[in-house]
């Protein structure tokens, strides 16, 4: 009987328009019926040649150029070109404004991870935690309005130290959202984690082993889901991350299930550690720092890296020590690895299941083309 | 106040003007139908406004706010914009295809109401094999679910189309069989029979212990798999399909794909109200309100899966219909023929 059929694979394009892809990534899906032979990711569609464009400006201008890098935490592309420049000066940054950097970055991530959270949510078909993320993340965003005035694309994070200082009704609404948000995490597990049809969907899915993250690259929350204990907040200390308490949550099945119960865990380590810095925080002080138009670091080259919500974000930065303008930037994301690693991790799963797993590693495509 | 009244009623002045008989019945059928067409179109834009007011209020927004008083006419100006919208065909489609799944999908919805007992005597025909006919409607939606996604030519439509084909044949068994536990206590297939069996509130199927509530637990599951609601909402699962069957469909031939979704919707409730909950049976108020209430508290609780929960993997769903409802509802089955048999139950 099944002699005279005939199967055939055919091809899906998924995206760079797809309401899943996040952004512009797109996939040639190679299927057998719903099941994945192979995935060919297929990049550029948001190459807007930043690496070239910061050779072009002075080391002050590339902050805002560094801000669209990953738009999700623009804190943390200002703060690792911030420091790959201090490094390369020699510069010192002011106690305050080390705190501030600390609490805008830790707020990013809890934002970042809102993101995720709520478009997760959305991939496996629920709509409600979306609208829940973002409500929370409202109260970040306006946080971050009120300090910079800037609600996406912060420019923040300056050479030395930061824009400006918070104003004063900063720390009482930090401080609201702060005792509120463990509450709303719980909301969040309770809509998500105790739901058997979440965790059916995520269980056992796109499992990650350790050796080939390692092998891949892969780091961030996806990395420490996978059992590598690797967090470089922790293990290459940069700012004044040395100074605080926190976990650093591992999991080792490596499946997207575990991704997702690690971010969940890393928005409150985060909010901890703003709780920390703002209690520990000097009360004055100055925190920005005149940079002269003429601001010529010496000679030399550095590797800045720090943690970001999306694995190791870092920046290589080559100054000739007689222009205004860097020799050569390189960046590098997170994200780019992990989409690196997704068709070795979607073979043999169903098509419903890509979205979960590019869901749970939490790729965003402005990290990816730069 | 009943009103069924009204229509004996006017059909007796029908029939004193002198027509002939075949003629009386012909323009009361028709006068019925336009009736029922107009209560629907009416209920599928109270139902799309009202969805979208739950959903705000589960994910904490105020939803349409400025059309009207709390934005009762935004449904209206959806139904007129889609009205407008270009009709658009694809090249590659396959025409009389393409046309006539929105038909069918719209049609089928429709005939289901020819024997739904709406209130007291307020039927539009008491067929006695009502029940099994309505069964035998609802899975007309398929076909034209198989016929969007193949006349599309479009893979996403295509997947989207097959999916809905495996799913609402997986469902429709349990479902019937749930049905069937529910049939053989009251001991037939006609609507109104088995309300009239429901007369007083213990005796309504969904407390006849312990069959009755997991007969209605398999139908709600089962009928929300038929509407393709979330958390089975997988034939048009957007995150993967895009937009599933209906991905190549636009202005009116959507709209009717959007409203037939609606009427399913209250169609199951109404069954489910039907066969579980008492029908139009309960106390002070005309029997229709009663009809109406149950109704659209199960259309209500539809809407409250819909918005908290997410969507089953494909092969999730035919794992969790075959291995788990179907096993589930023939035991149920064989328990309410007992509990008919052993005659202790009936009272």
């Amino acid at each position: 009987m099944t002699e005279g059929l005939r199967t055939e694979e055919f091809q899906v394009n998924m995206g760079p328009h797809h309401p899943s892809t996040h952004g512009v990534c797109r996939f040639i899906l190679t299927m057998d019926g719903e099941v994945i032979i192979s995935a060919e990711p297929v990049i550029g569609y948001l190459h807007r040649a930043l690496e070239k464009i910061c050779e072009n400006r002075t080391y002050v201008q590339c902050i805002p150029v560094m801000d669209r890098f990953e738009y999700c935490t623009s804190m943390s592309c200002n703060q690792v070109f911030a420091l790959a420049t201090e490094k390369l000066a020699g510069m010192e940054v002011s106690e305050r404004a080390e705190y501030l950097r600390v609490i805008m970055l830790e707020l990013n991530r809890i934002a970042s991870h809102l993101i995720w959270y709520g478009t997760t949510a959305l991939d496996l078909g629920a709509l409600t935690p979306f609208l829940w993320a973002f409500r929370e993340r409202e109260d970040v965003l306006d946080l971050f309005e009120m300090t910079c005035g800037q609600r996406l694309t912060y420019n923040y994070i300056r050479i030395g130290g930061v824009a400006r200082d918070i104003p004063p009704e900063f720390i009482p609404k930090c401080m609201e959202f702060l005792d509120k948000f463990d509450a709303k995490v719980d909301d969040y597990e309770a809509i998500l984690t105790e739901n058997p049809i979440f965790v059916a969907r995520n269980k056992d899915i796109g499992v990650l082993t350790p050796e080939m993250a390692v092998a891949y690259g892969v780091s961030g929350p996806s990395l420490r889901a996978s059992g590598v204990r690797h967090d470089l907040r922790k293990d290459d200390p940069y700012s004044i991350y040395d100074r605080f308490k926190f976990n650093i949550p591992v999991r080792h099945n490596g499946d997207c299930l575990d991704r997702y119960y690690i971010r969940i865990q890393e928005m409150r380590e985060s909010a901890k550690i703003v709780r920390q810095a703002i209690e520990q925080m000097p009360k004055e002080g100055d925190v920005t720092k005149r940079i002269s138009a003429n601001f010529k670091p010496p000679k030399g080259e550095v590797y800045s890296r720090i943690e970001n919500s999306r694995g190791e974000m870092g920046v290589y930065v080559q100054s000739t020590g007689d222009t205004k303008k860097p020799l050569r930037v390189k960046m590098r994301g997170g994200s780019y690895n992990q989409l690196q690693v997704m068709p070795e991790l979607v073979k043999g799963h169903k098509i419903a299941d890509v979205v979960a797993i590019m869901a749970s590693l939490d790729i965003i495509m402005p990290e990816v083309d730069r | 106040m009943e009103i069924a009244g009204i229509f004996v009623y006017l059909y007796e002045q029908l029939a004193a003007t002198g027509l002939p008989q075949v003629w009386v019945d012909l323009i009361a059928l028709v006068v019925a139908g336009v009736i029922v067409f107009g209560f629907l179109a009416v209920v599928a834009l109270i139902l799309v406004l009202w969805e979208r007011k739950v959903s705000a209020q589960i994910q904490q927004r105020l939803g349409p706010w400025y059309t009207g008083w709390h934005g009762w006419r935004q449904t209206i100006a959806d139904a007129v914009k889609l009205l407008q919208k270009e009709d658009i065909t694809p090249v590659t489609a396959d025409r009389p295809v393409f046309f006539w799944a929105p038909v069918i999908a719209f049609t089928a919805c429709f005939a289901v109401y020819v024997c739904i007992p709406f209130g007291k005597d307020l039927i539009v025909s008491d067929l006695n094999i009502g029940i099994l006919f309505i069964l035998a409607i609802t899975t007309f939606t398929v076909i034209s679910l198989l016929m969007a996604g193949w006349g599309s030519n479009n893979k996403y439509a295509l997947l989207g189309g097959m999916r809905s084909a495996a799913q609402v044949v997986s469902y429709e068994v349990p479902m019937v069989v749930a049905v069937l536990a529910v049939i053989v206590f009251a001991g037939s297939l006609s609507m109104v029979d088995i309300v009239e069996s429901q007369a007083m509130i213990y005796q309504w199927y969904i407390f006849r212990l312990p069959f009755g509530p997991i007969a209605f637990i398999i139908y709600i599951i089962a009928a929300t798999a038929e509407t393709n609601r979330t958390p089975f909402d997988i034939p048009e699962a957007e995150q993967e399909l895009v937009a599933g069957f209906n991905v190549e469909y636009s202005g009116m031939k959507f709209a009717m794909f959007f409203l037939a979704e609606f009427v399913n919707m209250f169609t199951v409730s109404a069954i489910g109200a039907t066969l579980f909950l008492g029908g139009w049976q309960g106390p002070f108020l005309p029997s229709w309100v009663w009809f109406l209430i149950k109704t659209f508290g199960l259309v209500f609780v539809f809407m409250w899966f819909r918005w908290t929960y997410p969507r089953l993997r494909v092969d999730q769903l035919m794992e969790f219909s075959w291995k788990f409802l179907l096993p589930l509802a023939f035991a149920n089955l064989i328990l309410a023929g007992w509990m008919k048999y052993s005659g202790w139950f009936n009272w």
